[in-house]
């Protein structure tokens, strides 16, 4: 039996690598995917496909929600021949990158192949986003005032 | 009056040939990449995006590439776009908050938590055209400074504490936000429709009617109590996954315009606000946003509507310029037969003036031939 914490835990897993291959660079993803050498054998069950999502914010920052605007996204649903259906979502139209990460969200519930792709292709990809952001943050951080304060007058 | 009208194949044929040429300029010179176009004319393409409603780099660079440079004709390539494409749902509300901040200033705080940041802005430049730029000159390496990730809570926030300030607005729970797009605007409308309309609307018509609240024409006293730019989470919630799915980053502008307020019968004197929030790094667009969305709240504050920018069918009307250039610039359509018809009703009105004033004249010649 598979207690309700280990599927917690599964789900946020998966939740998780589909949100890093969504911010990856199509190239990166792309490039990491060639030298992983996994199987490529998949039924196309959906896509990939471009379309909208209404993109939504808060009035206010955290006041009642409002659309905004569109954004493209590209979707697809694959389907391993051992029956594990795989699917991704990303912003933007990069075709190829949104089907292999649909391929990789089904590889991945394979068990012998989750240590691999985390390794393989996962972990670099978090690394080198971490990495960015934080050029992004230090970069962003030498342009921070730092105010002081000028003694005026006699006392 | 429209009828078909024959001719002019040809014309237009070579007239687009002869747009294309013109729009690829010297062929001495390498035609500019879409690359070049999304990374070093940047603020143009998030313009097109905020304006077009469509965040797509690649695209709003296409449009700029194929509309010249001319902005609003790059925004009617995006809006006509993206009525091609299907729609995959609504995301979750962004959360600008957690936002991964690329400039962040207060006009109202000096010592915020998070610090003042500014970014990669035009501010405190001299204005002074560059000359090594006209030079291919490389620019330095930007600075960088390590420091522990600090949290940025949004400065409505820390007023907010006090009371002395409006929460972010608020509509019943279960209203499922309007949707310009797919409903037809009615008025008065509810200001997430409002909003929706600002955040694609005319950078220029918003900052013009923005400036006439600054001087006069319905005054609110504002504060930039917060800007923030910089990239938020994308999420979405699909009826295949029962957990949000992740989409990706897209970079926003967000302006907390924090004004003064005398209060009302209902209300005791504190701070109002009103809020923008663009695509892309677009920060005077957020700003007239801002002001034109607390001057449209005149209404629900019980305020004297006495100007343009407080008047909600006025600036919705014609904040979209899409809607505003199609009808201006079909004038130079052909409307040969609605002038014809015009001509012939000038020409009778014409004839039964000049009909009255003989008229007229010979009775005067008669009356005084009597007297």
């Amino acid at each position: 039996m598979v207690s309700r914490q280990e599927r917690q835990a599964v789900t946020e897993r998966r939740r998780e690598a589909m949100a890093v291959l969504a911010m990856a660079s199509g190239a990166d993803l792309m490039q990491l995917w060639n030298e992983a050498g996994l199987p490529d054998e998949a039924e196309t069950l959906r896509g990939p496909e471009t379309g909208l999502v209404t993109v939504r914010g808060r009035m206010g920052g955290g006041g009642a929600p409002f659309n905004f605007g569109e954004a493209t996204v590209t979707r697809a649903t694959v389907k391993l021949p051992g029956g594990e259906v795989g699917h991704a979502y990303a912003l933007g139209r990069e075709k190829m990158k949104v089907r292999v990460a649909a391929l990789i969200d089904a590889l991945r519930q394979q068990p012998d192949l989750e240590a691999r792709i985390e390794e393989k292709i996962l972990a670099p990809l978090r690394a080198r986003r971490i990495e960015a952001d934080a050029i992004r943050r230090a970069e962003t951080a030498a342009t921070k005032v730092d105010f002081f304060t000028m003694v005026r007058g006699e006392d | 009056m429209y009828v078909a009208v024959k001719g002019g194949e040809a014309a237009i044929q070579n007239a687009h040939r002869l747009l294309a040429d013109r729009r690829r300029g010297d062929r001495n010179l390498p035609a500019i990449t879409l690359e070049q176009i999304a990374s070093q004319l940047s603020l143009a393409v998030d313009r097109v995006m905020s304006e077009g409603s469509l965040y797509d780099t690649g695209l709003a660079a296409l449009a700029v590439k194929q509309a010249r440079g001319d902005m609003i004709e790059a925004i009617f390539l995006l809006r006509a776009y993206r009525t091609t494409l299907p729609r995959f749902g609504y995301t979750r509300p962004v959360d600008t908050a957690a936002m991964l901040v690329e400039r962040r200033v207060s006009a109202t705080y000096k010592d915020l938590p998070g610090g003042q940041l500014l970014g990669p802005t035009f501010d405190y430049t001299h204005r002074l055209l560059d000359p090594e730029l006209a030079e291919d000159a490389e620019p330095a390496a930007p600075e960088a400074r390590s420091e522990a990730e600090e949290a940025m809570p949004r400065v409505s926030d820390i007023l907010a504490n006090e009371g002395l300030i409006e929460e972010d607005g608020s509509l019943p729970e279960d209203r499922e936000p309007g949707d310009i797009t797919r409903e037809p605007p009615e008025f008065p409308m509810e200001r997430d429709q409002r909003l929706q309309a600002l955040s694609r609307g005319d950078e220029g018509f918003l900052l013009a009617l923005g400036y006439s609240t600054q001087r006069g024409y319905g005054r609110n006293h504002p504060f930039a109590g917060e800007i923030r730019i910089g990239e938020v989470d994308v999420e979405i919630d699909v009826p295949e996954l029962d957990f949000p799915l992740t989409l990706g980053r897209i970079r926003v502008t967000e302006c907390q315009m924090v004004n003064q307020f005398k209060g009302s019968q209902k209300v005791p004197p504190q701070f109002t606000r009103g809020y923008g929030l663009v695509f892309g790094q677009s920060e005077r667009k957020a700003m007239a946003m801002s002001l034109c969305d607390r001057a449209l709240r005149a209404n629900e504050l019980d305020e004297d509507i006495t100007a343009p920018a407080q008047d909600e069918e006025f600036v919705i009307s014609h904040c979209d310029n899409v809607q505003a250039t199609g009808f201006v610039e079909h004038l130079k359509l052909p409307h040969y037969v609605d002038f014809q018809a015009e001509l012939g009703l000038v020409r009778q009105m014409r004839r039964e003036y000049e009909e009255r004033r003989e008229g007229a004249a010979a009775d005067t010649e008669r009356r005084e031939a009597a007297e």
